[in-house]
């Protein structure tokens, strides 16, 4: 027993001394940091001022966590940027499954966090209840507005989640549609089958509006060009399409492929996360298609596969996360519905890999008609 | 730690006494040592393990200076806000370890009987959505029937999951490793199905409405405290779940087809009904573990319901020796755990995936005993090792 409680022992030692070799990295900012922002003031200047008030801005991952390379990275990305520009404290909260959701959002809360981000329609209610509790927090959720009647916990009735209702959440959604326009536009220019192609994760409008879009660009540029480039995968008129059931299976994104590419495409744009880089490694491995990439530019996320990346449309949910911050130090933070589009930088295309400068010239201007509204999605479908 | 006899102690009481140390050494052992390796981890990392820890405490327990600041304002002005903020986190911690307790007893409740149990998501998965279903589709019924029905449909779903492998395995010989893998995997994808088309809600959300406020297992305290009856019932059901292993014909049955199934043939005990019952009880408590998890936490059904509770399970089966009473204690510790590194995350920036890491290296010197003796050189004084699990066959 006595070798025991020495062994115990060093253990115990080895561990604190580690400890003790680490902490100076993080312990010293935490200890300085409050008294030099109170000192500051009164021993340099003349109080005339109240310090600055630092915000506290978090952020409540979905279930893809932090590093996700799409919405999750991209709001942390627009943290990160308030926090070097703005002086914010901004951090984050992974959840791990559905239960999380209000305890994370629960944790900010108690740490009087100013703003909390929250992301994906997943956290919708949770989001929405903990809004109603808590009416001098604000918060803003990705992808996902009110008014929505949701569940039957929150509010009963038709104005549930209306602007009047949880006037402290701000809606982040994305005109996606215009920027998968151009990159259908790009497709269509660039196949040289004569067929191109989409699938999603699931058949929810957050992913259809991509394909809406891409389906709307090819018909655009068929319209221009007197061409009859098709696209398969994703079918307006019948709202329905080829999805995979899931935002996670690379298996699914390579089968995906494979059968599109039998089919006659030679362009694929999967909306469906990080399922899209198994059609990525089909593509590389038998060099028959291209890839056209989402949420984020994949040549910066996905770099091993810029070989076969055509462009990537981008959805810049940190620039709707750094603009909701932004609001908030401006003290302008309103709630409601923030709606990014190609004209205010919400959502936008990637550089096209190989673009002659004609079709640079066509895409620029396609993106200024659709901002200005002389050309729309639903216009050209029809709709 | 004595180790000399008192001598009115009776040779079997000593016995006894001894092999309970025994058996409660080497978890103890186990959780220290992977704390210890976990703060090296953290260490190394360039953070303070004062400070994870720390947080990883106050986050699972609260503070008890917060928790005599609530009192007295209770006390003072019967204002409950102070004393329910600062009893949040061990109430959460409760809300986190119930479908631990569960699905731990489903994996448990399989190892004692010779069966390893992988299915326990899957039956999980399936017992949170049949829960779900009667909980917002039976409409019109006092609470004290749909709050039942509710949970029995989430325990019968999973029944049904568990007993599929139990009958393959007892019928044709296929093991249950492999069937119940299958069915997690058909579970998943099925769940799948369900959400994003016959069990979804209005609007384009893939998940189902909530269930009504009479499925609803009731909570003890306001908004946002979660803590409800499921806890209650869990514990409840783990002393059945002693009582029938240990104190039933039945149970000393399933026990002896595990220790050895041979014995038990020749006794006359019916191992192929002993399979299939026995899954079936494993699957009803993983139903169970999602039925309460959905009716008194979440009320409704998403994508990513279940973050491995399941998987976990097998561990927690492992850490409480397949005891009932054990995998309470081990439940208990995984959530508070799993609770407070919502705390450490935050105030420390520790990522939760510390949490797995710990729990990792806890089963590893769970499975590995002999580490553990080693590093600090407990005699082994061992006569009979439970049988967990036969090979194939």
């Amino acid at each position: 027993m006595k070798k025991f409680y020495v062994v115990m022992a060093i253990l115990v030692i080895a561990s604190m001394a580690l400890a003790a070799c680490g902490a100076p990295a993080t312990e010293a900012p935490a200890a300085t940091e409050a008294p030099a922002m109170t000192e500051a003031p009164a021993t340099e200047a003349p109080a005339t001022e109240a310090p600055a008030m630092v915000y506290k801005v978090g952020e409540v991952t979905d279930l893809g966590g932090v590093d996700d390379k799409s919405f999750n990275a991209g709001a942390y990305a627009g943290i990160e940027k308030a926090v070097a520009d703005l002086g914010v404290e901004g951090k984050y909260l992974e959840s791990t499954q559905q239960a999380d959701y209000a305890k994370n959002i629960q944790q900010f809360l108690d740490e009087d966090t100013n703003l909390i981000i929250t992301v994906g329609f997943l956290l919708g209610v949770d989001t929405a209840v903990a809004a109603k509790a808590n009416p001098d927090t604000n918060f803003a959720i990705v992808d996902y507005s009110y008014p929505d009647c949701f569940g039957t916990d929150f509010v009963e009735g038709q104005t549930c989640g209306s602007a009047s209702e949880l006037p402290n959440v701000l809606g982040l959604t994305f005109q996606t549609d215009q920027a998968g326009f151009l990159a259908g536009y790009a497709a269509a220019a660039s196949t040289t089958t004569g067929k191109v192609a989409t699938f999603g994760g699931i058949n929810i409008p957050p992913v259809t509006i991509f394909m809406k879009g891409f389906e709307a660009g090819v018909k655009y540029y068929n319209e221009q060009k007197g061409t009859a480039v098709e696209v398969l995968g994703w079918d307006t008129a019948a709202g329905d399409g080829q999805f995979t059931g899931n935002f996670d299976s690379l298996d699914d994104g390579r089968s995906f492929a494979e059968s599109l590419v039998q089919e006659g495409a030679d362009i694929i744009m999967p909306v469906a996360g990080p399922v899209g880089l198994g059609s990525a490694a089909y593509c590389q491995e038998t060099k028959s298609c291209k890839i056209i990439g989402v949420d984020v530019d994949w040549t910066v996320s996905a770099s091993e596969y810029t070989d076969v990346i055509l462009t990537s449309v981008l959805k810049n949910v940190n620039v709707a996360v750094y603009d909701a911050t932004k609001a908030l130090v401006d003290g302008t933070f309103a709630g409601g519905v923030y709606v990014g589009t190609l004209a205010n930088g919400g959502v936008g295309l990637a550089d096209v890999a190989g673009a002659s400068d004609e079709l640079k010239g066509e895409l620029e201007a396609a993106s200024a008609a659709l901002s200005d509204g002389s050309l729309t999605v639903d216009g050209v479908l029809g709709q | 730690m004595s180790e000399t006899v008192s001598p009115k102690k009776t040779k079997q009481e000593h016995e006894r006494s001894t092999s309970l140390r025994q058996e409660l050494l080497i978890p103890s052992l186990a959780v220290i040592s992977g704390l210890i390796i976990g703060a090296i981890i953290i260490a190394v990392s360039g953070a303070s393990v004062v400070d994870a820890y720390g947080a990883l405490f106050k986050g699972s327990f609260g503070s008890l200076s917060e928790f005599i600041a609530g009192i007295k304002s209770f006390t003072a002005t019967g204002d409950q806000t102070e004393l329910l903020k600062a009893i949040y986190p061990f109430t959460e911690s409760l809300v986190a370890a119930t479908p631990y307790i569960l699905a731990g007893l489903s994996v448990a409740i399989g190892f004692r009987c010779g069966l390893f149990n992988i299915g326990a998501e899957g039956q999980l998965l399936i017992g949170s959505l049949c829960a779900v279903f009667v909980g917002y589709s039976v409409k019109s019924l006092p609470a004290f029937i749909h709050l039942p029905l509710s949970l029995l449909a989430g325990a019968a779903g999973g029944a049904v999951w568990g007993m599929v492998p139990g009958y393959l395995k007892a019928r044709f010989g296929a093991h249950e490793v492999v069937n119940t893998i299958m069915m997690n995997w058909i579970a998943f994808r099925l769940s799948d199905w369900l959400l994003s088309g016959p069990m979804k809600s209005p609007g384009f959300r893939p998940v189902t409405q909530n269930v009504l406020a009479t499925a609803e297992l009731p909570r003890f305290f306001a908004a946002p405290l979660r803590f409800n009856w499921g806890f209650v019932i869990a514990l409840i059901v783990a002393y059945g779940v002693y009582w029938f292993l240990f104190k039933t014909t039945l149970g000393f049955e399933i026990r002896s087809v595990g220790a050895n199934p041979d014995a038990a043939k020749y006794a006359g005990m019916n191992i192929i009904r002993n399979f299939v019952f026995v899954m079936a009880l494993a699957g009803g408590l993983a139903g169970l573990a999602g039925a309460t998890q959905v009716l008194g936490v979440d009320h409704w059904v998403g994508q990513g319901f279940s973050a491995g509770y399941g998987f976990d399970a097998i561990a927690l089966a492992l850490l409480g020796k397949s005891h009932p009473f054990g995998v309470v204690l081990a439940a208990l510790l995984f959530g508070f755990l799993r609770s407070g590194a919502t705390d450490m995350q935050s105030m420390a920036g520790i990522p939760i995936d510390i949490i797995s890491i710990i729990q990792g290296l806890i089963i590893v010197f769970i499975a590995a005993p002999d580490i553990i003796r080693w590093i600090y050189r407990i005699r082994t004084a061992k006569k009979d090792e439970m049988v967990l699990t036969r090979g194939w066959g």
